[in-house]
Order: structure tokens, then C-alpha cells, then sequence
């Protein structure tokens, strides 16, 4: 019987602090991942096997059963739209914000609100929300350049510590939403192998919580 | 418009070659027969209805997926099915007004305005059954025997089932007295099956703490035999409706036990799918290597009471398209190839073999394909004055 499961990991510095949390929970890659031009990796564990992809693919492998679970920001799910998929973990590492920024000290426009993001999604929602009329630009990165070019009154990005929007004179201004990095389970891998699943969910919740610990103690 | 652009379908419309046509066509009277076999009278509902009629009761998720047209006659909205059951369902309360238990079934193609990838497209072939007028579980069993021997017909192996209870979660609801606000956000954290999510939510919403407890439990309530076990536990203070529902499960899960020892079951007390017409039981049924169920089903009482007639009502459907891809037999090379030839004896023989139920594939002139390639094993052969099938082995 098949249960082997395949655990899709977001390329980059979600995956470098993923990785003591998997260890934590008894998955180790079984070679070095750094340097290798693989994409599909053995774990320590015969019926785990790892692949990694671009943060934004993850919840497209998950949803379509491709992998039976995977590890994603918060901005992503939020973007890609979460329907049958289930989050039952918050693994609280690369948390930031999801945020609203323009250029310091101008006010935003009223009438027509031009935003720069690859949030498309998510922007596009936050300003109905808001009651705002957003004309939404869709950019690959770089937000900060957009409204110094006069290409976008404001920017919806991931904001961390607000040096690179300082540096550009931009300023931080509405709180979308408080991001962190999730587990993602596919429902139909939920049915299908529970048995192999929920163990090790509950050995992730584990590690999450010795982390969190450890890391209030220091504080 | 190049050439190019004259093949190109719309997206998610697919069409159907051989031998996968052959193939959905014998499933599909594969299913019908079984239906019949088990007392389910077939219907055929309209492709287009006024929409009003179409969105009774389905909730917004059906709005987005039905396409819209104008009637040209009366300037009414109409709407191309993109869902059978609420059809079926008007059927039996306005059209039939049967009494006592109805079984209807049926196999139809619908079509969904949203591309979705891992439903069969945009123009699924929907295919299953709906039993009306009986509110007892032992409809609900007879469904679940429906679903799971119509996937074995498609040749489905190591099934597994998963079923659930809506009353449970919509008796939490009730007995906390919730606002629209705070039930929408519960009921968000259970379908993300995230425990931090959801306390944060009870905590906001939930004033009793026997209830918030019975909702923080409620999102671990999925998993192997045990969860009906620890849901006597959680909800042993619950409303009585919580343990009827849970009686209800019990019984559905050892009649499924019994007939189907080999399916593996799957218990999810928080499961909310359709929860804006579900009433009871549901289960969806999946196989290894589909990423979304196969099977899908349960109770929605009360659907016909916009026709006129509140009836209960439980039942299921699949895509046939997606079941038939189950199977991958390759088509059998059992023709009989005649030659051409307009000898009147020929024609005899090749109409007694057809008459017999034999395939024969007669050649046409200047033909170049042989036998080999019309899926042929014999070829017809005048010996003596004689026209005799050979075999070509």
C-alpha cells in the first residue's frame, strides 16, 4: 500500500529555518540539499521523501495531490486562496507583515488608488475591503521602486524590519495581516494516511513549541 | 483567426476519444444497470433553467459555477446546470409527488463557469443517485452501498471512506448562540483544520466553557476508529442531538464494516463541506492517486420545500469522466474483418455475424489499414463457395 508522503518545502530562508524544525521532528534530508541541483530528496525516513519548489508553488502542489504536504508562508496561502486545504499548523518562523506602504509624508490619493504588488489577490480584496477604489499593478519585485517612479501611489508587500522601505523614503502604513509560516496538509492525504500523518503533525507541533520555549527563555 | 486558433478549446472543455469513450460509455450503463438492479428509476433534468430555480438553497459556491444566459422569450435570467441534485430534487417535490420513498437516478453532462482543474474540467459528466422521502439512517446506509459498489463497478481498489455528521457541528453552533460574524469565523478555523486558529476564535466567541471546550475538541475529531470513542468522551454534557448524531455514525460506519470489510474508514467530525445544505451524515469516498475525492454525498433535507414540498433526502454523485479514467484497459482486438466485396452471400454472413453480436468491420475500397488496425483477430474468407471466419493468429 502506498502511504509514502511527500513533503513540499518553500525554497530559500523559509527553508533554512524549516529544516531544525523537521530535524526536531525526526526528518533529516538524507544528503546535503545546498549546492545540489535536485529537486526531489530522500529523508532519513523510508516513506519521506522531500521536494523542494518556489514558495509560491507549494500550495499548487498540495492542492492537486501532488505532494501530501507542504510548508508555506501565510502571504502565500492568503494570495493563492486556501480552498481544500487544511492548516494545521502555525510553524511561527519567517513571520512579518503584510502591509500598505507609500512615500513618506504624501497622502495617499483619493479617487483612484494605483498600487504596485504581487499580491495581487490579496491587495485587490484589502481595498474593497476598505471601501477603496484600487487600480492594481501586478510587479515581480522591487516594490519600493513603484511610486518613487510615479508608477503606483502604494505598495502592498512583506514588510520585516522597514529598512529597505526607510532607505527608499517610503513609510509603512496599514496592517494587512500578521504573517507566519503554516504546514499545509492536502485533504485527500488527510483521509488516505491519517495514521502516518497526524503523528507526525503532532512531533512538528512539538518541536514549534520546544522552539518557542527556548526562544522565551533567552528573551 | 489562423489556423491555429480553429482547434483550440475553451478551457477546461475536453473531448472524449476512443477508447476512453468507450470506456466511460460501458461504466456509464455499467452504473445505470447497477441503479436499476437496486430500484432507482432514471431521470433526465433540462440543460438550461430559470435560475431561480436552479440556486434554491445551494448557497453562492453554485452561483459562481452556472453559466448565464437570457431567455429571448420572457427576458428571465437562465442558467446551465451545473449541478444535478438540486434538479432532481425539484423533480421529486413538484414534477413526481410520489408518496413514500422516491429513488431517482441519473447521468448527465454539466457545465461549470470556473475552470477547475482537479474536477473534470468545466463540462463534467455528473452521474449518481438520490433517495427522497425516507429521514432514517438506513437511507443513508443504502447510499453509502451505492457509492461504494458503484466505485468497485469503475474498478476502484483500496477505497477509503470518509465520513462525517454536520448536525454535530451545527448542534455546537445552536446551543452557543453564536452571531453571523463570530459562527463565520469558527467555522473558517475548522475548515483549516488549525487548532491555534480556532481557540483564538472560541475565545472571541464562545461564552460557556463546557461549549468552547467541545469546539476546541471538535478540530482534533478526525482520524482512525478511535474518534467516535473520544467524541463520547468530549461530548458526553453535548446537546442530545450531538449523541444521536454520533449513534447515527456508529451504526452507518459497522453496516458499512460489514459489507465492506476491505474499505478503510475515515472519521471527520468538523467536516463542513456544503455545509449550506447539508443536514446530516456525508461522506466522499477516495481512492490513491486522485488528489480529490471520487465519490461524494450525504443528506440535504428540506431542498424541495421551495418546490412546494419539504422532503428529506440523501444521495451521492461522481464525474464519470474522472471514474472512468480508473480504468486503463486497452480495448479488445476481437473484430472480424470482411473484405470488399459485393457479393450478396458476403453481405449474409457479415449481417447473421452482426445479427450474432460479432463487430465486423467490413473494408472500403482503395482501403489501405488492414485488419490489425481496426482491431481485428479473425477476417472473413470465401473457402469453397463459402464465406468462413479465419482466425488471423
Amino acid at each position: 500500500m502506498n502511504k509514502q508522503l511527500i513533503l513540499a518545502l518553500s525554497k530559500g530562508r523559509i527553508l533554512d529555518e524549516t529544516l531544525p524544525l523537521l530535524a526536531d521532528a525526526g526528518i533529516e534530508p538524507a544528503e546535503e540539499l545546498g549546492g545540489s541541483r535536485k529537486l526531489l530528496f530522500d529523508t532519513n525516513l523510508p516513506d519521506v521523501k522531500l521536494v523542494i519548489i518556489r514558495a509560491t508553488d507549494v500550495p499548487t502542489y498540495v492542492q492537486l495531490g501532488a505532494a501530501d504536504l507542504g510548508v508555506a508562508g501565510k502571504d502565500v496561502l492568503l494570495e493563492h486562496g486556501a480552498e481544500s486545504l487544511y492548516e494545521p499548523l502555525d510553524l511561527e518562523i519567517a513571520e512579518c507583515r503584510l502591509m500598505t506602504a507609500g512615500v513618506r509624508g504624501a497622502e495617499p490619493a483619493r479617487a483612484r488608488r494605483r498600487v504596485a504588488t504581487k499580491f495581487v489577490n490579496v491587495a485587490r480584496r484589502y481595498y474593497a475591503e476598505q471601501g477603496i477604489q484600487a487600480e492594481v499593478i501586478k510587479l515581480y519585485g522591487a516594490m519600493e521602486l513603484a511610486p518613487l517612479m510615479n508608477l503606483a501611489d502604494e505598495i502592498v508587500d512583506i514588510v520585516d524590519t522597514g529598512n529597505t522601505l526607510r532607505a527608499n523614503g517610503m513609510e509603512p502604513r496599514e496592517l494587512i495581516a500578521d504573517i507566519s509560516t503554516r504546514l499545509v496538509v492536502n485533504k485527500a492525504a488527510m483521509t488516505m494516511k491519517h495514521e502516518t500523518l497526524k503523528p507526525l503533525i503532532e512531533r512538528l507541533r512539538q518541536a514549534v513549541s520546544k522552539r518557542r520555549t527556548t526562544r522565551d527563555m533567552s528573551a | 483567426m489562423t489556423i491555429a486558433d480553429r482547434w483550440l478549446l475553451p478551457d477546461g472543455m475536453d473531448e472524449v476519444l476512443p477508447p476512453q469513450a468507450a470506456r466511460m460509455e460501458e461504466l456509464r450503463r455499467a452504473l445505470l444497470d447497477h441503479y436499476h438492479r437496486w430500484g432507482y428509476d432514471q431521470v433526465m433534468p433540462p440543460p438550461v433553467e430559470f435560475l431561480d430555480s436552479l440556486l434554491t438553497g445551494t448557497g453562492t459556491d453554485l452561483e459562481l459555477q452556472t453559466f448565464k444566459l437570457t431567455d429571448q422569450l420572457t427576458g428571465r435570467l437562465m442558467g446551465v446546470s451545473a449541478d444535478v441534485t438540486p434538479q432532481v430534487a425539484r423533480m421529486d417535490a413538484h414534477s413526481l409527488k410520489r408518496q413514500g420513498p422516491v429513488r431517482l437516478c441519473y447521468c448527465t453532462t454539466v457545465l461549470r463557469a470556473k475552470a477547475d482543474q482537479y474536477q473534470g474540467g468545466r463540462s463534467p459528466v455528473q452521474v449518481g443517485v438520490e433517495l427522497f422521502g425516507h429521514a432514517g439512517q438506513q437511507a443513508d446506509l443504502e447510499i453509502l452501498h451505492l457509492a461504494l459498489s458503484s466505485l468497485m463497478v469503475a474498478g476502484a481498489q483500496e477505497i477509503h471512506l470518509a465520513l462525517g455528521q454536520i448536525g454535530i457541528y451545527r448542534s455546537l453552533v445552536q446551543a452557543a448562540e453564536l452571531d453571523p460574524e463570530q459562527e463565520r469565523a469558527i467555522f473558517d478555523a475548522l475548515e483549516l483544520k488549525s487548532p491555534g486558529e480556532l481557540s483564538l476564535r472560541v475565545a472571541e466567541g464562545v461564552q460557556d466553557p463546557g461549549l468552547a471546550e467541545m469546539f476546541r475538541a471538535l478540530v482534533e475529531l478526525h482520524g482512525g476508529e478511535d474518534v467516535l470513542t473520544r467524541a463520547r468522551e468530549v461530548f458526553a454534557e453535548a446537546p442530545a442531538a450531538v449523541g444521536a448524531a454520533l449513534d447515527q455514525l456508529e451504526a452507518l460506519s459497522a453496516g458499512v464494516k460489514a459489507a465492506y470489510p476491505e474499505v478503510e474508514l475515515y472519521y471527520d467530525l468538523a467536516e463542513l463541506r456544503g455545509y449550506q445544505y447539508h443536514t446530516g451524515m456525508m461522506f466522499a469516498a477516495y481512492v490513491p492517486g486522485y488528489g480529490q475525492a471520487l465519490a461524494k454525498g450525504g443528506r440535504y433535507d428540506d431542498t424541495g420545500r421551495a418546490f412546494g414540498r419539504a422532503r428529506p433526502a440523501t444521495g451521492f454523485s461522481m464525474d464519470l469522466k474522472l471514474l472512468a479514467s480508473l480504468s486503463v484497459e486497452e480495448p479488445s482486438c476481437d473484430g472480424i474483418w470482411a473484405p470488399f466485396d459485393e457479393a450478396p452471400e458476403l453481405a449474409e454472413t457479415v449481417a447473421s455475424l452482426r445479427g450474432a453480436g460479432e463487430r465486423v468491420v467490413q473494408a472500403l475500397p482503395g482501403q489501405r489499414t488492414g485488419p490489425k488496425e481496426h482491431r481485428c483477430n479473425r477476417r472473413l474468407v470465401q473457402q469453397e463457395g463459402q464465406w468462413r471466419v479465419v482466425s488471423l493468429e
